[in-house]
């Protein structure tokens, strides 16, 4: 394989559906260098990966590798002239093993027994680069962080010298993506160059060499990592539009009356079967934010869905605003103003394949504000669904565009317009800023605090201790099922909450 | 005559179970390439009177059976244009393909109604083993066609599970995009699993007309191809699975033979059917498993598409 010494993008144009998402890029990437490709959700990022990756065809532009104009007509081209890429959404086949999938598409593969041949190459780069995976193993038990390590071995397996990662630390866990940099700067020692996107500004500055940062398909500006400033990134990430960060106003005055939502003795069980959440207590007052912090999978997804009725409680008993509501349908429960952010907004939170409309009343459909007698009123739920799109800022073409087409950030501020209408008692808020870019993030935080503001009580379960710090009125840290603590956010010790949350509490003591 | 009884089952449900097995392992690759074809009756029926016509203007029944088999390859690669190409719905695709398959061997067939069939393959004996008594007459001392099923399965399923074409057409019906991110082309994939399964289809009906019955009679395939569709889902996509499953589906079409002075023979004719709901029915349960369709089943590639 021809080392890549340097790669350069001219001039790139692609558009979509008469939308430039890539609008005259010119990028070049040398060896031993991490390009930081940093920009918000929808800036082209992908785009003009997947045009260097060959999946896509540039309307316009040229590709030159060590000076030399190229054609990348499809993966093979791309995977041929070195270029590796490993995409956001991980392109395994769960049902096979690691070995099975790394020996796809590989050169020099024998023709019988092909996974039992790429094994031991497997075993021989993850030592090399400090991955370790096991290639017997099928995918589907593999974790977010070991398949992207698989996804990277299969890269590197096929020889590659410029290796694309795709918003890579978006499923990993803090000390994942400690290991995946050193992964990165042991390849870029060998005089490999890695094209790392990203919207995180703090790991962009940590592992990158170079930043270019793209806003809205047009490339805002290229500097050096060293010395780059986080506020000069912000704002050519931005382009200069501020972003207020959410703030809690006032919390709203304690009142006698029954709290908003009470849990006793709350037994959740996992898919695997053991209890998820064991005997959990917790009463929300109205107006409050209860933040859950946890490392993910001590049973904060399943407190989430027990309490928005998805999943059966094993024992224990659900009391909103004074009714009791242990083991309701989720349509009781939301009729007792009980309301659910979804972890998996695609899957719970909207129907792709239906109109911004139509997911707008979704979970409300039966409300007679929509209805004509026994029938929809369409004028009726396209006007309310308008008023979401208004309110919010989502960018949609129309109110009859496919859900499922919209980025993340939008989903996500469809789905919040339509459960925080009104005051609901509750808003079981699960991961709600997950992936999305700075600006829907903050978004979606100071509507939470408006709401709490406005006397709604706020479970907000999240992964990003920041957020839950910064807007939570107390933290509770889950551990193995259980609340190891429940803390009053002043003055909170950072690291008495991490240690908490590695199960080294009180609670992890006994 | 206890023996004979013995021999003459054995025999009738291997005879039964050649035709289902080259089907149903036709099948299993189109659709492990994520490729679900509805057309076998189809291609069955095309498949068995091409074979009865071309063994009948050649003399011989090996340019039949090659015959049959280019029929029914022939009809799937309209199957593998449709859904492949123009991406239509696989289903609509293939119960027209059914009902075109039958509609035109009917058309082609009516020379040969009620002709005798002179070109036939001689059995071929096993040395030794076909001497065996009671077992040695029905399992060592057939037709050629049942061997080549046979060594078919172990083959198809040798290349499936441990050849590099066997991890690429599983990975193109399991994740196409994965396939295609690794430089595969999924189109062409999957056009060469469909017509390899309606080139077995075709033999599987090149087998009834030229060596079950042996004659052409419309409509002869008799809704076996349904039972393949079948068969193929209780085999779990296991080449292996496959021949248990032709086995026990030919020998329930035998107990038509056995059974027939004491029962009902209208009951008896229902009973592959019935059967074949009783295995779907409980193959549904099981499919959350290991033997769950491929997960790109009948879906089509659509390349860039979130």
């Amino acid at each position: 394989m021809a080392r890549i010494e340097s790669l350069e993008l001219r001039d790139i144009r692609k558009e979509f559906d008469g939308a430039a998402a890539n609008d005259g890029i010119s990028l070049t990437v040398r060896s031993g260098e991490v390009l930081a490709l940093l920009g918000e959700n929808g800036a082209g990022k992908t785009t003009l990966m997947n045009i260097l990756y060959g999946l896509y065809a540039p309307d316009a532009g040229e590709i030159l590798v060590n000076g030399a104009r190229v054609r990348i007509a499809g993966p093979a081209d791309a995977i041929r002239m070195g270029i590796g890429m490993v995409h956001q959404h991980f392109m395994l086949v769960g049902r096979h093993t690691v070995a099975e999938n790394a020996a796809l598409g590989l050169r020099g593969v024998p023709f019988l027994r092909p996974g039992a041949w790429v094994a031991g190459r497997i075993r021989e780069f993850s030592k090399r680069y400090g991955m370790a995976v096991r290639p017997e193993a099928p995918v589907w038990q593999l974790s977010a962080g070991e398949r992207q390590k698989v996804e990277i071995l299969k890269a590197l397996l096929k020889g590659a010298e410029l290796l694309i990662l795709d918003e890579p630390t978006s499923v990993l866990t803090d000390s994942e993506a400690s290991e995946l940099f050193a992964a990165v700067r042991r390849m870029t020692a060998e005089g490999k160059s890695v094209v790392f996107i990203s919207h995180k500004l703090t790991e962009v500055l940590a592992v990158s060499t170079r930043i270019a940062v793209l806003r809205k398909g047009r490339l805002a500006g290229t500097v050096p990592a060293a010395g780059a400033g986080r506020a000069e990134l912000a704002r050519l990430m931005t382009g200069g539009d501020v972003i207020s960060a959410a703030a809690r106003g006032p919390r709203i005055a304690e009142d006698a009356g029954a709290p908003a939502l009470a849990v006793e003795g709350l037994t959740v069980l996992g898919d695997l079967g053991p209890a998820a959440v064991s005997g959990l207590s917790f009463t929300l007052a109205r107006g409050e934010i209860l933040g859950v912090a946890g490392v993910s999978g001590n049973g904060q997804r399943e407190l989430g869905e027990a309490l928005a009725g998805l999943r059966p409680a094993e024992a224990g008993s659900l009391v909103v605003a004074g009714v009791d509501a242990s083991g309701r349908s989720p349509r009781a429960l939301r009729d007792l103003g009980m309301r659910h952010i979804p972890e998996e907004r695609l899957r719970l939170g909207v129907v792709g394949s239906m109109s911004v409309a139509d997911n707008a009343v979704l979970s409300c459909h039966r409300d007679p504000r929509f209805a004509k007698g026994p029938f929809l009123d369409r004028a009726a739920i396209r006007a309310h669904a308008q008023g979401i799109v208004d309110a919010y800022g989502i960018m949609t073409p129309s109110a009859d565009a496919r859900a499922g087409a919209l980025s993340g950030g939008n989903i996500q501020k469809l789905i919040l317009g339509r459960e925080t209408e009104g005051t609901p008692a509750v808003i079981v808020a699960s991961h709600p800023t997950c992936g999305l870019d700075i600006g829907a993030a903050e978004f979606v935080r100071s509507r939470l605090c408006a709401k709490a503001a406005q006397g709604s009580a706020v479970l907000l379960i999240s992964e990003d201790l920041d957020e839950v710090l910064r807007l939570s009125d107390r933290v509770a840290v889950m551990f193995e099922g259980r609340f190891a603590a429940v803390l009053p956010n002043s003055g909170l010790d950072r690291g008495r909450v991490m240690l908490l949350m590695a199960g080294g509490g009180e609670a992890g003591r006994d | 005559m206890i023996s004979g009884l013995i021999t003459d089952t054995l025999s009738r449900t291997l005879g039964a179970a050649t035709p289902l097995l080259l089907g149903t392992l036709g099948e299993i690759y189109a659709e492990r390439s994520g490729v679900l074809n509805l057309g076998v009756e189809g291609m069955m029926a095309a498949g068995a009177v091409a074979g009865f016509g071309t063994a009948m203007s050649t003399g011989s029944p090996w340019a039949g059976l090659a015959a049959a088999a280019a029929a029914g390859a022939a009809l799937a690669l309209i199957h593998a244009f449709l859904s492949v190409t123009l991406k239509a719905n696989q289903i609509v695709s293939g119960i027209a393909l059914t009902m075109l398959g039958l509609g035109l061997s009917g058309v082609w067939g009516k020379p040969f109604v009620g002709a005798p069939l002179s070109a036939r393959f001689s059995p071929v004996a096993v040395p030794l083993l076909s001497d065996l008594p009671v077992l040695g007459e029905a399992l060592f001392r057939r037709d050629p066609v049942f061997y080549l099923a046979l060594a078919l399965a172990g083959g198809l399923a040798f290349v499936l599970h441990r050849t590099r074409w066997g991890m690429v057409l599983r990975t193109v019906g399991e994740n196409p995009q994965a396939a295609d991110s690794a430089g595969i082309s999924v189109s062409g994939t999957r056009y060469a699993c469909v017509t390899l399964g309606g080139a077995l289809a075709g033999l599987a009906g090149g087998y009834l007309s030229l060596v079950y019955v042996p004659s052409w009679i419309e409509g002869m395939t008799a809704g076996r191809g349904w039972i393949i569709i079948g068969l193929t889902i209780f085999a779990g996509w296991e080449p292996w699975k496959a021949v248990l499953g032709a086995l026990l589906f030919g020998g329930i079409d035998v107990t038509q033979y056995l059974f027939q002075d004491a029962v009902s023979p209208n009951f008896l004719k229902a009973l592959p059917y019935a059967a074949t709901l009783l295995v779907l029915m409980a193959s549904a349960r099981r499919s959350a498993g290991s033997a769950a369709a491929p997960a790109a089943l009948a879906a089509p590639y659509r390349p860039g598409e979130r």
